[in-house]
């Protein structure tokens, strides 16, 4: 791959060097004709060079989703099956008619290229073929219209039942946590008021629905269950996005914002995918010719993270949270060995 | 306005040869819509060359992120020592980038310099309605860009809080050191470009609705004339709300108000804000900020059209349709703005409308697509260099304006939202296509500016390379934020999961370079041609537009004698006569506007 890239650039630095000395002598003024307004020939050179365009536009989009579509993302939660097919449904239709105007017009600008002679066709007006190209994106905009709303409301409009795990989510610059509601199944209030030692996240300690909340660094989350996350930060924007489970939302301070997915593969079974096996063997081969990086991080593992995506500061670049999807035993696990609130607050 | 304007452009045109303007009064506080044009766009070119330049060293940060280069150390100073960039200059320089390129180059440059020497000329005025308010809104401009770049002089940095300056980012200078005084610099830049632009948008309305020359019906404008026309008043409606919104803020930053802040703890100490929100700003910033696209695109759309009906020689397809087009346009682009909040936290109801409106805006923007293509169908190209630009812009317009489609749609925009998707998709479709609509004005009216002609071969170099160059960075780039890949990251190194990314961004970076480069030729062109170019013919791309009855020398007054009179629509071109026998106008090919109607002919313009 670095090799294409190097003949690449090498071949564009010497079309490059190859079109400057070529200039330089086309710009001396030594034609008869140099009233620099396009000639027969330019009109020739420059349309048959349209063709040549359309073989590049074309072969660069080809090469785009040969071999660049593989880092779309993969799925991991409820919706992102609903998500991605409306996604592929409109790509397929943006490339259908990208793949079919573009040609269009290259190829008129290279078929009518002017010629000496030639008479242009006066024509000013056609209402059908106007009403034709109104109404068909009309139509097709419509359909694409409805399907998107009844994924977003759907997407949009959680429910909490009896099974729902809620979680908050805190951001500040540079880091997230996670604040459990335990077994109450309720947060205890809380507000950057109350930001004091080791009490980070502002939870009222006279709330006793905090006492028994669970404040952690990493996001445990059971597979299959439906998660609803309240977003708090305390100083900036930031931007919750998990891309995995197809969800952003904003972090917005002096307000709570929210969220819903359900996972659905554990980290476990996504990591032992064919597409994560084969995507992390070619990462840590990278990694492996990486001089910048010391012995102990060349092997990566993959895990699902959350990351902010709404500028934020200095280290918005590594403002990440691991995410850990797993049975619900594992997680009921996990969560039994966090410290509540409540005992992190009676050792001081 | 007008009764004022008019006879004082009259005793310009008396008084010709009788004084002599002075170096000053002629070049620098001149008053002639034709020089602040070209101050405008010279002006506009040197920001532009600010702009790009800083996306050049973004693009070589993103490709080798953990390598040094001396550039940084001579550029940045101390935020670049020992060749390391700086992680919050990175911010501060896609702050600025974004600035310029939108507001400075796109808005002022494109709109300013075009409306400016355009207008006047092709709806047959002597001047502008107020030439006095003109020159201000030019000298206006020029402080902005003074007090935006001097911001990178400023110790903690220029503005870092990206080009949306969303608070609180942007309010506390605990949050991030560019928010100090550079935030304050940015401020003040934003207010007087405000200012500018309000004077001339104004200026822009009155003259087109009233100046006028017999004959010039408003169906018988010339398609830019109508594109700047509604861009300056988009504007006029839009522009008013940034400044609202800056002033809230700088309320915010220096009196201690809370419109945008509430709830905020940071470096260690609770701050007294409360009951602001910060989603209020974002809903007036975008009030503004997405009509400022369409502020930006229709002008490069409306250039379009004049370029490529000429050099056609075809009549613009669907004259009414297009006009329809950019009003509807310019309606629905302030009523959009929600599309770039989806996932902001505001209602989730909300977000279904703006899903609603956004994907409609595609109907018209899809007619004036396809009537772009059908003015091409059996004409007689002539390809010159801003015949290829526009075609090109037609093109990045079709291309930028689909993923526009994912964007829009409320629930796609979900796992794309911020990141190089977007990034990707608006450089096209308002970046790379305005830039074209430029680079096709320039090239078009060089000779009505400067009196000169452009090299033609250095402008195809310089168009080739350009557009290889700006697919070869956009397009793959639509997939690394396909991939996740957020925007305004310093690097990506911080997760390995992108290691596999980094050569695409190499590729892209190669793009960059060589496209940037490619710009010098224009830069050459540009310079050498205004000394050194070919004289120009008086209409030396035959068209029909009025601006091309005026003698090659400038004079103020625009006309030596009487105002023309318009007689016909601006797309007379390849009309044949009644019999079909030859055109209207034996042996040529086009029939400019001041021409009245032949015998037996009849007017195509309803």
């Amino acid at each position: 791959m670095i090799a294409l890239l190097i003949i690449i650039v090498a071949a564009l630095l010497g079309i490059t060097i190859w079109q400057i000395s070529k200039i330089f002598k086309l710009s001396q003024p030594i034609e008869s004709d140099d009233s620099q307004i396009a000639t027969n020939k330019d009109n020739e050179k420059q349309g048959k060079l349209f063709l040549v365009f359309i073989v590049f536009l074309y072969g660069l989009m080809f090469y785009s989703f040969w071999s660049l579509s593989k880092f779309y993302v993969p799925a991991a939660s409820d919706h992102a099956e609903d998500y991605d097919q409306l996604f592929f449904i409109s790509i397929g239709l943006i490339m259908f008619v990208q793949v079919i105007i573009q040609f269009i017009l290259y190829w008129f600008a290279y078929k009518y290229r002017g010629q000496k002679g030639r008479k242009a066709l006066f024509y000013a007006d056609n209402d059908k073929l106007e009403f034709v190209w109104t109404i068909i994106p009309v139509i097709t905009l419509s359909a694409l219209i409805i399907y998107g709303l009844f994924s977003w409301s759907e997407i949009m409009n959680v429910e909490e039942t009896d099974d729902t795990l809620v979680v908050e989510i805190y951001a500040y610059q540079f880091a997230w946590r996670a604040r459990y509601s335990g077994e109450d199944r309720t947060l205890g209030e809380a507000n950057v008021r109350f930001i004091e030692g080791i009490n980070q996240l502002g939870v009222s300690e006279t709330d006793p629905y905090a006492k028994d909340d669970i404040i952690t660094t990493e996001l445990h989350l059971p597979v299959n269950r439906p998660v609803l996350f309240k977003f708090r930060s305390q100083d900036v924007l930031h931007s919750a996005y998990f891309p995995f489970f197809r969800s952003q939302m904003n972090v917005v301070p002096g307000m709570t914002t929210q969220f819903g997915f359900t996972p659905s593969i554990t980290s476990k079974e996504i990591r032992n995918s064919d597409y994560m096996v084969d995507k992390v063997r070619n990462i840590n081969e990278i990694r492996e010719n990486n001089d910048n990086l010391g012995p102990d991080e060349k092997n990566y593992e993959f895990e699902y993270y959350l990351l902010c995506n709404k500028i934020c500061g200095v280290s918005h670049y590594n403002m990440q949270m691991k995410i850990v999807v797993e049975t619900e035993e594992e997680y009921q696990k996990w969560i039994s060995e966090q410290q509540t609130f409540g005992e992190l607050t009676a050792k001081n | 306005m007008s009764v004022a304007a008019q006879p004082l452009a009259n005793d310009h045109a008396h008084e010709e040869g009788h004084h002599e303007p002075t170096f000053i009064e002629k070049y620098i506080f001149s008053t002639d819509h034709k020089m602040i044009a070209k101050q405008y766009l010279i002006s506009g070119l040197i920001m532009g060359f600010i702009g790009i330049a800083m996306s050049m060293l973004m693009r070589l940060q993103l490709a080798w992120p953990n390598e040094t280069f001396w550039i940084y150390e001579v550029l940045l100073g101390r935020f670049g020592e020992d060749g390391v960039m700086d992680p919050s200059i990175y911010l501060a320089l896609s702050t600025i980038h974004g600035t310029i390129m939108v507001f400075y180059v796109l808005t002022a440059g494109l709109s300013g310099t075009f409306s400016n020497l355009l207008i006047p000329l092709q709806i047959g005025a002597r001047d502008m309605a107020s030439g006095f308010m003109n020159m201000i809104s030019y000298w206006l401009f020029f402080i902005s860009c003074v007090v935006i770049v001097s911001s990178f002089f400023v110790e903690a940095g220029p503005a870092s809080a990206g080009w949306t300056v969303y608070p609180p980012l942007s309010a506390l200078p605990q949050a991030i050191g560019g928010s100090g005084l550079g935030m304050t610099l940015w401020l003040v830049a934003i207010t007087i470009f405000v200012a500018s632009s309000l004077l001339g948008s104004l200026n822009y309305i009155v003259t087109v609705l009233n100046l006028r020359t017999q004959g010039m019906t408003m169906t018988r404008l010339p398609l830019t004339i109508w594109a700047f026309f509604v861009t300056a008043i988009i504007g006029v409606v839009s522009f008013p709300v940034l400044l609202a919104a800056g002033l809230l803020l700088l309320m915010d930053r220096s009196f201690g108000t809370s419109f945008f802040l509430s709830d905020i703890y940071i470096q260690g100490e609770v701050l007294s804000y409360q009951g602001g929100s910060p989603v209020l700003y974002e809903h007036l910033f975008w009030f503004l900020g997405h009509p400022e696209v369409y502020i930006v695109l229709l002008p490069a759309l409306g250039i379009a059209s004049e370029v490529i009906a000429t050099n056609s020689r075809k009549p613009i397809f669907g004259y009414r349709a297009m006009i329809a087009s950019i009003l509807a346009i310019a309606f629905l682009s302030t009523v959009v703005w929600g599309h770039h909040m989806f996932v902001s936290g505001m209602n989730p109801f909300l977000g279904s409308v703006f899903t609603f409106t956004t994907l409609l805006i595609a109907i018209p923007s899809g007619v004036k697509a396809f009537n772009f293509i059908t003015t091409l169908w059996k004409g007689n190209l002539q390809l010159n260099p801003a015949m290829l630009f526009a075609i090109g812009l037609v093109s990045t317009f079709i291309t930028g304006g689909l993923t526009g489609i994912i964007l829009g749609d409320s629930t796609l925009d979900i796992n794309v939202h911020d990141t190089y998707f977007v990034i990707a998709h608006f450089h096209l479709v308002m970046g790379i296509s305005a830039l074209y609509g430029l680079f096709a004005g320039v090239y078009h009216w060089f000779p009505k500016m400067f009196g000169r002609m452009m090299n033609k071969n250095l402008g195809y170099v310089h168009f080739w390379i350009t557009a290889v160059g700006a697919y070869g960075i956009f397009f793959p780039m639509h997939f690394i934020g396909m991939a996740g890949l957020p925007r305004r990251y310093y690097k990506f190194t911080e997760f390995p999961y992108f290691d596999d990314l980094a050569d695409t961004n190499i590729l892209i970076s190669v793009f960059a370079f060589v496209t940037a480069g490619a710009q010098l030729f224009f830069v050459y062109n540009f310079i050498h041609s205004i000394f050194y170019g070919k004289k120009a013919e008086q209409n030396p791309w035959k068209s029909n537009t009025l601006e091309w009855t005026t003698p090659v020398k400038h004079i103020h007054g625009n006309w030596p004698g009487e105002i023309p009179q318009v007689h016909r629509w601006s797309y007379d071109y390849s009309k044949l006569n009644k019999e079909e026998t030859d055109y209207v106008i034996p042996g040529q090919d086009f029939v400019p506007q001041n021409v009245p109607l032949q015998e037996h002919e009849e007017e195509m313009d309803d």
